[in-house]
């Protein structure tokens, strides 16, 4: 019992340690990383974190921004909102006043940081998840749905069909098959409005978390036999996805995922069932991007990978993350641009770089990422900044690409991030700052 | 020697029956609340405020709520998570659709939501019990997330189902700050748990146990079955349906359906077996272990496996960390069925013998 006692003590004693320990130091750049490698979604966060991370030290090994170094710490959060609210507030006391954006990786988390993040004045990152209307920066300051929204997404999907046939889905069904959670709703608004214009009818079929049981979805669609199903799944949903639909015979090639839906983590595992499925991306996989070549170079060159299973690097997820990691590094650049070079950025600096962030193709051809991911330039008005995708298809071993940029259909979609923002700003008392005045 | 009542007598029936009999006790609660109230606001930083103290208040009122139903009356439930889910929703639509109610009366009225939800879900428990009313609250379990999910009306029409709780203001003060919410939720939890005690000594807690230990015997004595069952679900459910309230305008400030999931009905009947079933104490040492044990791990086995040069990852932590916390929960249960309640009685009864046991 004694000793019992003496552990527990001593446990306590360096728990209390850890907590109490400032890490502000000069010349650093904290990074708050909330992922997750263990839960039912943990394969695809090994990659994702993997690359973020690995970018991370890359820039690191060249000599960090303007001699400014890239330090993190891990919180694992299962994608479990509860955890990652700890998870927020822990490293929160770590990073201080000097917090590079948070990436928190699933909309519900990135739901609960937005209020609390907002009143800490650290910049939230929802790099193609997340918050759509944040693309408000009048409403939301410190919320960014860089790249592109699940609205926008979902709407150039449509458009990529449309020019498949013709020009015009008048009398087509499309099935909306999706995970019944704010990740899967997020887009229905605007597929709705869709299929008022286009005249398609919209058929919506969810499918609960975690996903693994379809049976009775994919039973519906063999009843309504859509044209098309857009596909809204994340983790283990996606390759139950497959299997089910080469069970009832869905021809693959009409079936249309979304950017998380659309990963070798997915297709892999499904075999042969996704073979010739096609999906929505913003990132290009592969390591024919210079950057992703370099970093396996250089970083895993030196073993100071954080990949464990080396076979992810240049999958879609991994140069997903290596994508976070560029937006991040490259909003600290241009914060030192107008606050000085050479110093630790704060959160509300930082913020206001990813507010005006112009990532042209010049700019990710010096980093080697030329098509890794869309040009992005935000503002106030707009924190989405792209609101592209392309459309890649899965041949059997690896993902090809089949189009150019599709841009979403802006008029359509940003109206409706206006009026919801709008709410939001109503019910939560907030007075929307004037975007003409941010500078 | 801490515990030695010698002198202290009883004169009449009313001090025989206080809550603390023991001036120790009574002591000890004073200091203790002295400090939650005025020490902790002090000292604690916010990080302990948001991310420890309050979920902590908040999953102690849950399973106290549990700690009703399951410890005082008998009646296995799966469906806390559920009823909590029904109190932040429905604190939440108060919120938005009656002009200018206040924040606790919208509280106080999820709590009498979830109150008439349970006792519908109770109903079954009259022809029921045991592990066949467990599946049967298991059906509120999924109907009620699958209703938050199903009508938007619910959510206010928000296109993804998440709710965003609007602001907490009492008689025109802001309640923002994690300090202020801190003291608002324990002002809550106080109150709630000294009424729980108080009810749990009265009649009605008396009837709920002569339920639990023998319902047959029961009837036979004249406790009205069906009474007692139905008043233990709907206390039980207001309890979890305040909590939810807290859950959702307190600690995360936007909820999910998905969020109120059977896991975290597990989680809350874990806090009732380990603290201890039929105390009010044990869902407050329950929720501590449960909610505080992996965070605890958290912190100290990456740095400790540093310090012993181990090549741990974030990922292999949080493995470990879960084998760590299932074996403890193993060993406590073998070494103390009753719970860490019981524990603490027996080191108090230890301690009331010290230094010459028997």
């Amino acid at each position: 019992m004694k000793r019992i006692a003496l552990a527990v003590a001593a446990a306590a004693t360096l728990a209390l340690g850890s907590i109490g320990t400032a890490h502000a130091q000069a010349k650093e750049q904290f990074f708050p990383i909330l992922s997750y490698r263990v839960g039912p979604y943990g394969a695809n966060g090994q990659s994702l974190f993997g690359g973020m991370i690995d970018y991370l030290q890359y820039v690191n090994m060249k000599g960090g921004v303007n001699g400014v170094m890239m330090t993190w710490e891990e919180c694992e959060t299962e994608y479990n909102n509860a955890k990652g609210v700890e998870c927020y507030e822990r490293l929160k006391g770590k990073a201080g006043a000097n917090s590079a954006p948070v990436f928190p990786l699933s909309t519900g988390i990135s739901y609960a940081l937005i209020d609390k993040s907002a009143a800490d004045k650290i910049p939230l990152a929802m790099v193609g998840y997340g918050r759509t209307d944040a693309v408000d920066g009048s409403v939301f300051p410190f919320a960014f749905t860089m790249v592109g929204t699940y609205q926008m997404q979902a709407t150039a999907i449509v458009k990529y069909l449309k020019d498949q046939n013709n020009g015009s889905l008048a009398g087509k069904k499309i099935a909306y098959m999706y995970h019944d959670s704010a990740y899967g709703k997020e887009p229905i608004v605007a597929l709705e409005a869709e299929s008022r214009v286009n005249k398609f009818e919209l058929v919506q079929i969810p499918v609960a978390h975690p996903g693994n049981e379809q049976g009775a979805q994919w039973l519906k669609v063999r009843q309504e036999r859509p044209d098309y199903v857009i596909f809204w799944g994340w983790g283990v949903m996606n390759q139950t996805a497959l299997k089910a639909a080469q069970k009832v015979g869905f021809p693959r090639e009409k079936m249309i995922g979304s950017w998380w839906a659309g990963s070798e983590e997915d297709t892999v595992p499904a075999g042969d069932a996704a073979k010739g499925y096609m999906s929505a991306t913003w990132n290009v996989a592969g390591k024919d991007v210079p950057l992703v070549a370099d970093i396996e170079k250089v970083v895993y060159g030196a073993g100071k990978g954080n990949l464990s299973d080396k076979s992810k690097l240049g999958s879609i997820l991994y140069n997903r993350g290596v994508s976070y990691g560029i937006l991040a590094v490259e909003a600290i650049r241009k914060a030192q641009e107008k606050y000085g070079k050479g110093k630790t950025m704060s959160g509300e600096q930082i913020a206001w770089a990813m507010e005006n962030l112009d990532l042209n193709d010049a700019k990710l051809k010096a980093l080697g990422a030329t098509g890794l991911l869309p040009p992005i330039k935000t503002s106030c008005e707009d924190h989405e900044g792209s609101g592209k995708i392309k459309l890649q298809q899965w041949d059997g071993t690896k993902w090809v690409v089949k189009t150019d940029w599709i841009d979403g259909n802006r008029q359509l979609v940003h109206p409706l991030f206006k009026a919801s923002a709008a709410q939001f700003a109503k019910d939560k008392g907030i007075t929307p700052r004037d975007c003409k005045k941010a500078m | 020697m801490l515990y030695r009542e010698a002198g202290q007598f009883k004169a009449s029936f009313a001090e025989d029956m206080q809550i603390f009999p023991i001036r120790q006790d009574r002591i000890a609660m004073v200091l203790l609340l002295a400090f939650a109230f005025l020490g902790v606001p002090l000292f604690a930083s916010e990080y302990w405020f948001s991310a420890i103290l309050i979920p902590f208040l908040i999953f102690a009122l849950a399973s106290l709520g549990l700690n009703i139903l399951t410890g005082y009356c008998g009646q296995l439930s799966l469906g806390t998570a559920a009823f909590m889910a029904v109190g932040a929703y429905a604190a939440y639509n108060f919120q938005l659709r009656v002009e200018g109610i206040p924040i606790l009366v919208s509280f106080a009225l999820a709590g009498f939501t979830a109150a008439a939800v349970g006792v519908l879900f109770g109903l079954p428990s009259l022809r029921i019990k045991g592990f066949y009313l467990a599946v049967a609250t298991l059906a509120a379990q999924f109907f009620i997330v699958w209703c938050l999910t199903k009508f938007p009306w619910l959510s206010n029409n928000s296109s993804s189902g998440v709710i965003s709780t609007q602001k907490i203001r009492i008689l025109g003060i802001a309640f923002d700050s994690p300090a202020a919410k801190y003291l608002l939720v324990l002002t809550i939890v106080t109150l709630m748990a000294l009424a729980a005690k108080n009810l749990a000594r009265s009649t009605t807690g008396r009837a709920w146990m002569a339920v639990r230990d023998m319902d047959v015997a029961a009837q036979v004595i004249g406790i009205p079955l069906m009474h007692t069952k139905l008043t233990a679900f709907a206390v039980s459910s207001f309890y979890c349906g305040v909590a939810g309230a807290l859950y959702a305008f307190c600690y995360l400030g936007s909820v999910e359906p998905d969020g109120f999931s059977l896991d975290l009905s597990f989680r809350i009947l874990f806090m009732v077996i380990i603290g201890g079933v039929g105390t009010v104490l044990g869902s407050f040492l329950g929720a501590a272990f449960i909610l505080l044990l992996p965070i605890l791990l958290d912190t100290t086995l990456l740095p400790t496996a540093h310090a012993l040069g181990l090549p741990f990852s974030n990922a292999t932590v949080s493995h470990i960390q879960t084998m760590v916390f299932g074996a403890l929960i193993m060993f406590f249960l073998i070494v103390e069925p009753h719970g860490l309640a019981r524990l603490w009685q027996i080191t108090k009864e230890k301690l009331r013998l010290w230094p010459f046991p028997h």
